[in-house]
């Protein structure tokens, strides 16, 4: 399959009054057609920032993208026009976001905000656009959607307004969805639903999938590829069956132990990682995770490691082998 | 026993009326608005002038309210000109009347004028910030900057006569009133756009903005469409108090002989001739001065019900 979405070297920093914030520092990855590939990572560690980077939706200034290119099909949608990149958000490349809470509207009713992005993308009149919207609503399983449609965000639960989300990014049947988080806000039963809700739709549509999650528990069941972020770095890429079975990065191997599991005995403790994520207004010198890594050597404080290859299609950024302790 | 009683007293509801449909914003609000007593008095009085303005002209002609009759000069109230006669024998009810009309029409007209480039304005420096910001917002500080009534008296005196009287709907309207609303309009709105640019800094960080950029949302739909809507409570607010401040602006000026020029007649001119009467004449200045205290005092009191209810932290139901 043919590569939708190729990102290299994508550096995005932010100048605010403290300082240069290093988000995103040199990342590259790539998207095949229809596959999911998973953004795992903890709070500010960039897996947002290089999403919306790819989207044009920083804020410059105080954002920047120092560096990079983002093919998608032939054009690099780092140096499009705002007027070109209009056409591809939304339509090609969808986003959903973490709060759906926050990402409604509360003003307009849920029937105008999904019929104005087929207004917009698909150029639909208005009753072919209502008649998409009530069939989309009913497709993420909004029961009764037509009597629904002129119902206000505050009047649909977290859940729904979720759906309702989903239901827009898929209006015009992009090739990418872009999933930043989109089950932190709800609980547990809601969570699942919506994964299963997605799972179905990517089925369905045969698009390709980024989903960025701190919740390594949600991307066995959903990803084919996982990207591990740490620090604005991408320091681990497999496939999710590799990194489950062989995390090869200490920072890895640390998130996989603090995960509770089933196959564990209960009065089992789970680990923590000691130390906090770096400052990102440091310019990174040496590896980002060293302070934190019981692995660490001399070389891991004066040298960042590049991404290296240890097995099929699997590359970790560590100057350490975990499994022999010694340097690779 | 008596809790039994008690529970008998309760009356049995039907599914459908335990679960009433949810309020929509509209009828919170109104439900909100009705509880201020003031401004539903303030409401009533509004429509009564409306009514007594335009209702009025049915009664008497204009021709009427700007026919002299030197020989009838400052008569008192009669049978005859019940709220008595001006200094060149002009009928002082029929003068009202027509007078409320046209500075009514200068504080709506004056209103949507200060609002639309409030609005234009603020939402360009709020939307877009950086340099254009910066540029819009000093020039807004520097009309502030300005005394208002200053402006309005240099303008109105450099203006004044040079608009050509205006036909319309069979009437002929001073040049006067248009220069009038024009010189109010662009002076008045440094504050809306005060108003409206805070608005749009707060309302643009909502995630729901980044949501419908990144559904490719052109800017101008995500300022008129997305953002505008959100921010319609203080706008409202401040255009129904903008509409008594443009009356008496047109008053102060019209009072001083700069502004709307006789024959034709506002609130405000009535009151020129008569400050050189005020213990011989009083029924000159009792009449338009009254309708102009009511009038102001009855927007007033519109705004701040309207500012209550439309408030989106207020959740009193």
């Amino acid at each position: 399959m043919g590569t939708l979405l190729d990102v290299n070297n994508l550096k995005t920093r932010f100048h605010t009054p403290e300082g240069t914030v290093y988000a995103v520092n040199g990342i590259s990855f790539k998207i095949d057609e229809g596959e999911t590939l998973a953004l795992v990572g903890e709070s500010g560690c960039g897996k947002s920032v290089s999403m919306l980077s790819i989207l044009g939706l920083i804020v410059i200034p105080p954002g920047e993208i120092a560096s990079g290119t983002a093919i998608y099909r032939g054009a690099d949608l780092l140096k499009m026009e705002e007027i070109d990149l209009e056409r591809i958000r939304g339509k090609e490349i969808a986003m959903i976001f973490q709060d759906s809470m926050t990402s409604l509207n509360p003003v307009l009713s849920i029937g105008r905000q999904i019929t104005e992005t087929l207004h917009t993308h698909m150029g639909m009149n208005h009753e072919q656009a209502v008649k998409r919207t009530i069939e989309l609503l009913e497709w993420v399983g909004i029961s009764d959607a037509h009597s629904r449609l002129g119902d206000y965000p505050h009047q649909y639960s977290g859940g729904m307004r979720q759906r309702v989300m989903i239901a827009m990014a898929l209006a015009c049947t992009p090739s990418i969805l872009i999933a930043d988080e989109p089950t932190t806000a709800l609980d547990v039963t809601i969570q699942a639903q919506i994964v299963e809700l997605v799972i179905r739709m990517r089925e369905q549509m045969g698009m390709a999938m980024v989903w960025i999650t701190h919740d390594l528990g949600v991307v066995a069941g959903l990803a084919e590829r996982v990207n591990v972020m740490y620090a604005g770095f991408i320091v681990e890429e497999a496939d999710v069956d590799t990194l489950y079975d062989d995390p090869r990065h200490p920072y890895t191997n640390s998130l996989l132990a603090a995960l509770p599991r089933a196959d564990r005995r209960r009065d089992h403790r789970l680990k923590s990682i000691p130390g906090a994520p770096p400052n990102l207004l440091v310019e990174p010198k040496g590896c980002p995770f060293a302070p934190r890594c019981e692995y660490a050597r001399e070389r891991c404080w004066d040298e960042n490691p590049v991404l290296s290859v240890v097995g099929t299609k699997h590359r970790i950024a560590c100057w350490v082998d975990i499994k022999t302790g010694d340097l690779r | 026993m008596s809790a039994q009683a008690n529970l008998k007293a309760i009356p049995r509801l039907a599914p459908d009326e335990i679960e009433s449909p949810p309020l929509s914003l509209g009828e919170l609000t109104w439900r909100r608005f009705r509880r201020h007593k003031m401004a539903i008095f303030g409401v009533v009085v509004l429509i009564l002038l409306i009514f007594y303005t335009f209702g009025g002209a049915f009664v008497v002609s204009e021709k009427y309210a700007n026919q002299t009759e030197t020989s009838l000069r400052l008569t008192g109230p009669s049978a005859l000109h019940r709220f008595g006669t001006d200094t060149v024998g002009r009928d002082i009810l029929a003068r009202t009347i027509y007078g409320g009309q046209i500075s009514l029409l200068i504080g709506l007209t004056a209103m949507t004028l200060e609002t639309l480039v409030g609005i234009l304005i603020g939402a360009s420096a709020g939307y877009y910030g950086g340099w254009l910001d910066a540029i819009l917002m000093r020039f807004t500080e520097a009309m502030l900057n300005i005394p208002q009534i200053l402006l309005l008296l240099v303008m109105a005196k450099f203006f004044g006569g040079k608009i050509p009287n205006i036909p319309l709907l069979g009437r002929t309207f001073s040049g006067s009133v248009v220069a009038i609303i024009l010189i109010i309009g662009f002076t008045s709105w440094p504050y809306l756009a005060r108003i409206v640019r805070a608005e749009f800094l707060s309302i643009k960080e909502n995630e729901f903005i980044l949501a419908a950029r990144a559904t490719g949302t052109p800017p101008l739909q995500i300022i008129f469409r997305h953002i505008l809507p959100n921010s319609i409570a203080p706008i409202v607010v401040s255009a129904t108090l903008g509409v008594a401040n443009a009356i008496t602006l047109e008053a102060y000026i019209s009072f001083l002989g700069l502004g709307v020029q006789p024959p034709t007649a506002t609130w405000g001119n009535m009151l020129e001739g008569a400050y050189k009467y005020i213990e011989s004449a009083p029924w000159l200045w009792v009449f338009p001065g009254t309708l102009i205290v009511l009038i102001v005092l009855a927007i007033n009191f519109l705004g701040d019900g309207l500012r209550d209810a439309l408030d989106p932290r207020s959740r009193t139901v």
